[in-house]
């Protein structure tokens, strides 16, 4: 026998004549403290989102991309991390193009070990998409995929997330269930609610600690 | 409640259900009273001024003389056998149908809670410890809820802290019965103190078997009685009296706490009732 | 190696521990100060009372119901996490997992391994053992990394550092890492940011832990509020998970209640920063993300705990860490003094089951009793009931009937169990009882001041002259 038979087995044998606990799962307790008016759902977003460090901003489809530049520009920063294949990265590149700004955008086009040093190190800013929010706990929700891999919105020190107003559910049972994730889940699946941070010395709170240092939500209230 | 019939040893436990609030009877005429071996040998005037005050209230008090300990020290130490054996005496001593009062909020808890743990195969048994389990009340719990005494404080003006064991707390509630029968009483201010859910360090035979670790709790806990200006200290439970007083005498501090019962016998009158009995 | 880490805290010596401990002002400071501050942050992400009783009665149910069906949905988890491409090895003991990772690391001539915060591979020893195979383990947890740099233990399960301040980190990092002295926390935090970014990517292996592995779904579920857990598991050719068998829930929804309570309850956050859900390695078209992901399962002790329905409660723990913050033994004392990986009182009621009840069998007893543990519990353990349980396994005769616990009888003695049968018959002979209180309470000058233990802290307690039992009769008349 190996050792999963032997765990088994153990396992059953402890369990017999039993019967399992029935699932009597109550969806009202994890819904019901967590819902939100219309008018009071990104409000509350924000609320949470800012409460750990998180930058909002409500903005419109038209001008979003005028923000990244003024967000970038106000940090000081040249260089931006972007998908060209997905609608966010091509509208942002016309904007820089029909601008004529400084941005130097570049994409997540190799296998992250063809680049690494550069992602690690010469690598100041990202933008990705989100597939939705979360009012309850002012959390993003990230499905990475080969546009918009898993680093990029990890190891550069901003993070710029744009996020539809209207993919923002009020609690984690209602985004789940709006969006089938037992239908399949990707490699990997975020929740994300702030900058990176930690309380480990002294109970002292530092953001930044291996993740980003700031993360900042643009909000596209007609979208 | 525990079930009557106990699943077998190897299911899956779910918690047991919520307790929904405690439905009281009204006030009897007869009460047994369960002394606790701690007051039977250390603090015998508690027991005597518990009694007082349930007669005041015009209550007949029964105290059978065969009972001794609730059976929680060999219980708590893991000698379960010998614990079941002393409990099965007491069982059989407070079988009639008047409640059944403990003015020691642990051991209430254990007539009230364990015992079930204790008898768990003995369904026979187990029908006994439903019924003591239903007439089991915490002192203050019954003055309060049972009684519905209206009590009126009679002395001068007070500061004063009250301290509650761990296991009347969690398991009885007496905190907040304790202190409903305080907040009656005007010109005595009861005082918060630092970490008031906090153990004292009694715990049993805890005290004997870590004292260390006992004694840096007990210390701890008569600093923050001394630092919250109480002017006196008062507790339901008296366990915690004899760790907590002993720490007090051994640092020459003249403060004392005292039981609650002997407390209100001394310094207020029932408004129910008219005055002393 | 230093001494600190040849010698480390024992269970076996843990009333030594304690009273070292008790001695050490700046740990009792340092310890109070941090569980008070843990204690006020949970108690504000739970306002509403109701809502936390009734979902900690949930949170307990879901754990019940995963284990009332452990086999079947461990074998559904592999089922799924392979169908996902991710393999999983199971290991009965410390021994075989650490040589399922090794020979992992052995197949990827693997020399460095970045590790997320993972107590299992505490339990399991996996940089000791790792390390004298030539392969090196960096903690990259920031807690861990500071008490790794200090060759020790971490004290907390979830707040490994938590028994140091800022000066003590502050002057760690001018010692170890050549850094000017700071008791800046932002500026320690980026010192260790600096000093960990580049072992990320250089790292053949990273490991991790999992806070839920979901059967449903073949999904391994991480928290973490720093990144390093998810740069661990993204960035290293090879992710290993190492998890307790008792980790699995069935479905993915079942995490919503748990999720909710472990965050609100270990640090007070009502989400933490990142909730990492891991479906397998980089696909073919993927830029990122580890090429193999391996799971593996530890028993080590947890099928002795699982035998036994009550027992078994200790397996609904899903390491939030808030009995320690709340327990004031651990507050005094500090998480090293118990000598154990989990410390506290999760740790005086799983250790037993890992090391056996021979080393551990003064932990049951390091307890008042007082239920802080039990009430906080998200997952309703009744922590205190556990605990009498180990104490009655300690003390009952090695070989009684029937076994539950490798080390029963550890602490059996003769002398102890006739002082208990004595005690029961004077507590059920009425007789004898009022014998002894006449003599007891007539005697009472003869109670020594001195009587051990108990006076080393408090005046020997007094007898009254006269019992209730006597007092009362006078008033109520015999009965």
């Amino acid at each position: 026998m190996n050792a999963k038979e032997r765990i088994l087995g153990k396992l059953r044998a402890s369990l017999a004549g039993t019967t399992a606990v029935a699932d009597d799962y109550d969806i009202g307790l994890v819904t019901d403290p967590w819902r939100y008016a219309a008018d009071e759902r990104i409000a509350r977003l924000r609320r949470m989102l800012e409460a750990v460090h998180g930058e909002t901003l409500l903005t419109t489809a038209a001008e979003w991309p005028q923000r990244v530049l003024e967000a970038l520009a106000a940090r000081g920063i040249d260089e931006l991390l972007v998908s060209p294949a997905t609608a966010h990265g091509r509208r942002l590149a016309e904007h820089v193009r029909e601008q004529g700004a400084a941005l130097r955008l570049k994409g997540y086009e190799r296998a992250v070990e063809a680049w690494k040093d550069e992602l690690f190190f010469h690598t100041p800013a990202s933008l990705t998409g989100t597939l939705g929010g979360i009012a309850a706990t002012g959390s993003l929700v990230l499905w990475p995929s080969p546009q918009e891999p898993r680093l990029m919105s990890l190891v550069p020190p901003l993070h710029i997330a744009l996020l539809n107003a209207s993919e923002v559910r009020d609690n984690l049972f209602e985004l789940m269930h709006a969006q089938r994730w037992t239908d399949g889940l990707p490699t990997n699946a975020l929740l994300v609610s702030g900058p990176s941070k930690t309380a480990d010395i002294q109970q002292t709170l530092a953001y930044g600690a291996h993740g980003p240092k700031e993360l900042l939500v643009l909000v596209i209230e007609d979208a | 409640m525990s079930p009557l019939s106990p699943a077998p040893a190897n299911a899956t436990r779910v918690a047991p259900p919520l307790e929904a609030a405690r439905r009281y009877p009204p006030k009897p005429a007869d009460v047994y009273l369960f002394g606790t071996c701690v007051i039977d040998v250390f603090f015998p005037g508690a027991g005597m001024d518990a009694i007082h005050l349930l007669e005041r209230e015009g209550i007949r008090v029964h105290f059978p003389q065969a009972q001794s300990c609730c059976g929680q020290p060999a219980y708590t130490s893991g000698y379960t056998d010998e614990a079941r054996e002393v409990a099965r005496a007491q069982l059989a001593l407070f079988a009639g149908d008047w409640p059944v009062v403990i003015p020691s909020g642990s051991c209430a808890g254990m007539f009230r809670h364990h015992y079930f743990e204790l008898f768990k195969d003995e369904p026979q048994t187990l029908k006994q410890v439903e019924s003591l389990s239903a007439r089991t009340f915490e002192l203050a719990e019954f003055l309060l809820e049972v009684c519905k005494v209206r009590f009126e404080h009679t002395g001068a003006p007070v500061k004063l802290a009250l301290h509650t064991s761990c296991s009347a707390r969690r398991e009885m509630n007496t905190h907040l019965h304790g202190r409903a029968l305080l907040a009656q009483l005007a010109g005595v201010e009861r005082v918060e103190h630092d970490h008031e859910s906090e153990c004292c360090g009694f715990g049993g035979s805890f005290s004997v078997r870590m004292p260390d670790i006992s004694g840096a709790m007990v210390q701890d806990k008569t600093a923050a009685l001394k630092g919250s200006g109480a002017a006196e200290v008062v507790s339901a439970d008296c366990g915690c009296l004899l760790n907590i007083n002993g720490c007090f005498e051994k640092q020459g501090d003249a403060l004392r706490g005292e039981h609650l019962a002997s407390f209100l016998l001394r310094r207020t009158a029932s408004a129910g009732t008219g005055g002393a009995r | 190696m230093s001494t600190l880490a040849d010698t480390p805290a024992q269970p076996i010596a843990f009333t030594r521990n304690a009273r070292e401990a008790l001695a050490d002002a700046q740990l009792r400071r340092n310890f109070r100060g941090a569980m008070d501050s843990l204690m006020d942050k949970r108690r504000n992400q739970f306002p509403d009372g109701d809502e936390l009783e009734r979902l900690r009665a949930f949170g307990n149910r879901v754990r019940a119901r995963a284990l009332s069906k452990l086999p079947d949905l461990l074998e559904r988890l592999e089922a799924n996490l392979a169908r996902n491409g991710v393999q999983v090895h199971w290991a009965e003991t410390v021994e075989e997992a650490n040589a399922i990772v090794h020979g992992i690391a052995e197949r990827h001539a693997a020399k460095k391994v970045i590790k997320g915060k993972s107590m299992v591979s505490e339990e399991m020893e996996m940089n000791h053992y790792l390390g004298a195979r030539g392969v090196d383990c960096l903690e990259s947890d920031m807690g861990e990394f500071i008490v790794q740099l200090r060759e020790e233990k971490p004290s907390h399960i979830i707040m490994p550092a938590i028994h140091l301040n800022a000066g003590q980190v502050a002057r760690l990092f001018h010692d170890k890492l050549d850094v000017d002295y700071t008791e800046d926390v932002d500026r320690l935090i980026q010192i260790g940011r600096e000093t960990l970014r580049r072992n990320f990517f250089e790292a053949d292996i990273g490991v991790s832990g999992v806070n839920f592995a979901i059967a449903e779904t073949g999904t391994l579920l991480l928290v973490e509020n720093e990144g390093n857990g998810r740069m661990s598991t993204t960035v290293p050719p090879v992710h290993i998970a190492v998890t307790g068998i008792e980790k699995v829930v069935e479905n993915l929804r079942d995490v919503i209640p748990l999720l909710s309570l472990l965050t609100r309850s270990a640090t007070g956050q009502p989400i933490t920063t990142y909730v990492n859900m891991i479906s397998g390695p980089r696909k073919a078209d993927e830029l990122d993300g580890p090429q193999e992901v391996h799971l593996v399962l530890l028993d080590n002790g947890r099928s002795q705990a699982f035998a036994d329905g009550e027992l078994r409660q200790t397996l609904n723990c899903i390491r939030c860490g808030a009995c320690m913050n709340h327990c004031p033994v651990y507050t005094r004392i500090g998480g090293h003094a118990y000598g154990t990986v989990y410390p506290g009182p999760i740790g005086k009621i799983v250790t037993p089951h890992m090391l056996g009840l021979e080393t551990t069998r003064d932990l049951p007893t390091a307890s008042s009793m007082c239920g802080a543990c039990g009430e906080v519990c998200p997952v309703k353990i009744p922590i205190p009931s556990l605990l009498r349980r180990l104490r009655e396994e300690a003390v009952r005769a090695p070989a009684a009937e029937p076994q539950h616990m490798r080390g029963q009888g550890a602490k059996h003695s003769k002398k102890e169990t006739l002082v208990w049968k004595a005690w029961r018959t004077l507590n059920t002979s009425p007789g004898l009882y009022r014998v002894a209180m006449y003599a007891g309470t007539r005697l009472r000058g003869l109670m020594p001041a001195d009587i051990g233990p108990w006076t080393r802290y408090r005046s020997a307690p007094k007898p009254a002259a006269r019992s209730l039992h006597e007092l009362a009769r006078e008033h109520l008349g015999a009965q």
